[in-house]
């Protein structure tokens, strides 16, 4: 297979299941079809294991081990209990 | 109760007195009696309060180093009607019930830590804090064998003994100045700074206790993390010494807020059998907390008798 760029001589590469075909002398690369989306898909699941990461989280000072179950998963709210607050006023 | 009885007449002439302006009874827990009369207030504190005691707590609370962390009395003197010993204190706005959002948490951290900087030694002689001596007695209220009142048993007998955390030495240095029963409550404006009130258990112990509520409450779920986190932040800010400045909080404040875990349930219980309601959700969301103590404490147990 010929590079439709510069014409030099495509050698053929596989990885992690993506088929890549790039230029011998250019070092263009060619996808087929659909494997461009495999590579976004597959960087996608790595930076999210790897870097992106969650939003950096408030100062937390832990939790005890016989705390509530909602305790220490960032993002989950716990609701409001406005009901509840005059519990915070009583001997 | 009558609102022509002896007690409540005389209580509105000193308030008259101090105040100079006409008197009124304000709302407030149902063995306490505060009745206003312009900028004071008269306290008729509850049934079967010591009067030594008492004196040494306005004493100490007269003194300078208290100065902007805790109300001062307009006079020190533990005046006695009938059977009621009764103060007299400057009025002031308390936290606003129906608004979360507003509660001064910061606040409250702040003047805390201060008081738990405050060197004891210039104000003995103090007793023990009241903190540690509620546990037993609010359990010991419950009279009953309902689902509810087995669990507060079996978590407050899972816990070490609290009189041993009693003992203490007036100059140890894991001990200070404590309030002894901190609550949102415990606060006031006056008129401008918030400032604490209620002198009732102030007295020389651990200070971790006076973090225990808020410390139980956000165990239990019913205290927002962020909102736990800021008030823990702005104690250690301030130099606050019931707790590490870095590192585990918890360490410290584990026995105290499940031992008041199991005494705010307790009181839950036992006031809803009063009133004759099932349990609510504040109820039930105290006794899973307490499940949960058990749970760990008997795991902890099993483990170390292996």
């Amino acid at each position: 297979m010929q590079c439709p760029k510069c014409r030099g001589a495509m050698r053929t590469y596989e990885r992690n299941g993506v088929h890549i075909d790039q230029c011998e002398s250019c070092r263009g690369i060619f996808l087929d079809y659909g494997e461009l989306e495999t590579l976004t898909r597959m960087e996608g699941q790595w930076s999210q294991q790897h870097q992106a990461a969650p939003p950096p989280p408030p100062p937390m000072h832990g939790a005890p081990a016989w705390g509530a179950p909602q305790h220490g998963h960032y993002g989950h709210r716990p609701r409001r209990q406005q009901g509840l607050f005059g519990m915070l006023f009583s001997s | 109760m009558s609102h022509s009885d002896p007690l409540l007449d005389e209580l509105r002439r000193i308030a008259v007195q101090y105040g100079g302006a006409p008197a009124e009874v304000l709302p407030t827990r149902p063995d306490v009696i505060i009745v206003r009369a312009g900028p004071v207030v008269v306290k008729a504190h509850a049934p079967g309060a010591e009067r030594e005691p008492l004196v040494e707590r306005m004493r100490a609370t007269a003194h300078p180093s208290l100065r902007g962390i805790v109300l001062e009395p307009v006079t020190e003197e533990v005046m006695v009607v009938g059977d009621r010993l009764v103060t007299v204190w400057p009025a002031g706005t308390p936290v606003d019930h129906l608004n979360p959002d507003a509660a001064p948490w910061e606040a409250a951290a702040r003047l805390l830590a201060r008081m738990h900087a405050v060197p004891a030694g210039a104000l003995l002689p103090l007793r023990a804090a009241g903190g540690p001596a509620k546990v037993a007695s609010m359990v010991a209220r419950l009279d009953g064998d309902s689902a509810a009142e087995l669990v507060v048993r079996r978590a407050f007998t899972c816990l070490p003994d609290l009189d041993a955390e009693l003992v203490w030495e007036p100059f140890s240095e894991s001990f200070s100045l404590t309030h002894g029963d901190w609550h949102m409550g415990q606060m006031v404006r006056a008129p401008d700074e918030w400032i604490l009130i209620d002198v009732d258990d102030l007295g020389v112990g651990d200070p971790a206790w006076d973090l225990a509520r808020p410390a139980a409450w956000f165990a239990a779920g019913l205290l927002e993390p962020e909102v736990w986190n800021r008030f823990l932040d702005a104690y250690r800010a301030e130099g606050g010494c019931a707790v590490p400045r870095d590192g585990d909080p918890w360490e410290r404040l584990n026995l105290p807020a499940q031992a008041t875990t199991v005494q705010l349930t307790a009181g839950l219980v036992v006031t809803a059998k009063r009133e004759g309601r099932p349990m609510g959700e504040a109820e039930q969301t105290m006794i899973d907390a307490c499940l949960r103590i058990i749970r760990l404490r008997s795991a902890c147990q099993s483990v170390s008798t292996q």
